[in-house]
């Protein structure tokens, strides 16, 4: 069967027969705004990111790993931020190859959501993930943490916790962009640069985070998470084709860098 | 190994779901189909998102969905029909609601399209029901 599916995909590889588009289209703006947005296909992961920074030369990764955080939180909307934060963080073990680094963050993932209450399967994909990272599968690596991050939500919506879904991806992002805006910093290229540019996603996070319930909107770290976006937003509003600066890039890093200090700060939520 | 992945991206994909709702057997199989496709491109290196969108389109009419992309990557969009005797196309357009230049794959009830973004930022996915009744789609990702 194995086999099979192998020939199957190869077949269908041959059978490819790839023809360039013109470019002869174009949507007005009314359709545009009523375009579906989702946070399962419209949200990137961080390993898109890394992939894309990756292109334009060697990355340090192993450079951008930060110290252990605290497994104690009590406020659900922190946990959900640093759920988030933890797997872009597998991410980076995985561009890092470094296995043992993938399996301290994978039984930490299973920590945290744990303490969420989120399903029991999981454990068995802090299994997978330690078996993976234990052979070197790195590409089935970033494929299983995606899959992880997704059960997770997956989990959070079978139990009422809709609302922490939209934070585990934007603690996802601001992790990323905070590693990959300090990598940038430290090998300051246009090319690189450019992969900074993400106003729409920025708005789109917003706009999830102002839809979830007023409760959880009213708690300080998810109005703080609101509040600094609106300034994120436009650290990463470059025109198309135009690179940001080092300095730019320096300031967003210390923007996401300060918002993903206080997303860990046990102290900061109750 | 790597025989296994193709085997193994589908088992994790169809059993992780990330939608709110329970999906309807016409969407599973919409997304399979849609899988199917993608497969070929895990072969060429392509990482196929777990993420995806299903929906529903009419005749002569497209659903259009939002996806931020980062430059340097490279991507495939492949789209599936829970109808096999659907025609289906995928179509990409910048921000500003351009239509950019894609390589194309469009048999029947499968399509694709794929493209190297010169820009980071938001495009938009359209999935064309070009001919057919009105039925169940999926569109999911691939990068490298």
């Amino acid at each position: 069967m194995i086999r099979l599916t192998r020939l199957s995909a190869i077949g269908l590889i041959g059978v490819i027969c790839t023809a360039v588009g013109a470019e002869t289209g174009q949507l007005p703006a009314d359709q545009l705004e009523k375009a579906v947005r989702s946070d399962s296909i419209s949200i990137p992961t961080p390993a898109e990111l890394f992939a894309a920074l990756g292109k334009a030369g060697k990355t340090n990764w192993s450079s951008q790993y930060r110290g252990p955080m605290p497994m104690t939180y009590r406020n659900r909307a922190q946990i959900a931020l640093n759920l988030g934060g933890l797997i872009a963080d597998g991410f980076i073990a995985v561009e890092a190859k470094d296995g043992q680094q993938v399996k301290n963050i994978g039984s930490d993932i299973i920590r945290l959501a744990k303490a969420l209450g989120v399903s029991e399967s999981l454990l068995s994909r802090g299994n997978s993930i330690n078996e993976f990272a234990e052979h070197n599968e790195w590409d089935t690596l970033n494929e299983e943490l995606e899959a992880t991050q997704n059960e997770v939500k997956s989990s959070m919506q079978s139990h009422a916790d809709q609302d922490l879904v939209i934070l585990v991806s934007v603690g996802g992002w601001i992790r990323g962009t905070q590693v990959v805006s300090g990598a940038i910093m430290k090998n300051y290229d246009e090319r690189s640069a450019k992969v900074l540019r993400q106003p729409a996603l920025v708005r789109l996070m917003q706009s999830k985070v102002n839809e979830i319930s007023p409760e959880l909107r009213g708690e300080p770290l998810v109005k703080d998470v609101s509040e600094q976006l609106t300034g994120i937003e436009k650290l990463v509003s470059f025109p198309p084709g135009k690179a940001p600066s080092v300095d730019e890039v320096r300031k967003l890093n210390e923007a996401v860098g300060k918002l993903m200090e206080k997303i860990e700060n046990k102290t900061i939520a109750k | 190994m790597k025989r296994l992945l193709p085997m193994f991206l589908l088992v994790v994909v169809l059993a992780a779901s990330s939608s709110a709702r329970a999906e309807t057997d016409a969407e599973v199989a919409a997304r399979k189909t849609a899988l199917d496709l993608a497969g070929a491109f895990a072969n060429d290196g392509f990482k196929t998102r777990d993420g995806h969108w299903c929906g529903t389109v009419k005749p002569h009419d497209h659903a259009l969905v939002a996806v931020n992309l980062y430059a340097g990557n490279q991507y495939w969009f492949s789209a599936g029909a829970s109808e096999p005797s659907a025609k289906i196309a995928v179509n990409v357009y910048d921000e500003t609601g351009k239509q950019v230049s894609t390589e194309t794959h469009n048999t029947g009830d499968k399509a694709a399209a794929g493209f190297a973004p010169e820009n980071s930022g938001q495009y938009f996915v359209s999935v064309d029901l070009i001919e057919g009744q009105e039925g169940s789609f999926c569109l999911i990702y691939s990068y490298k």
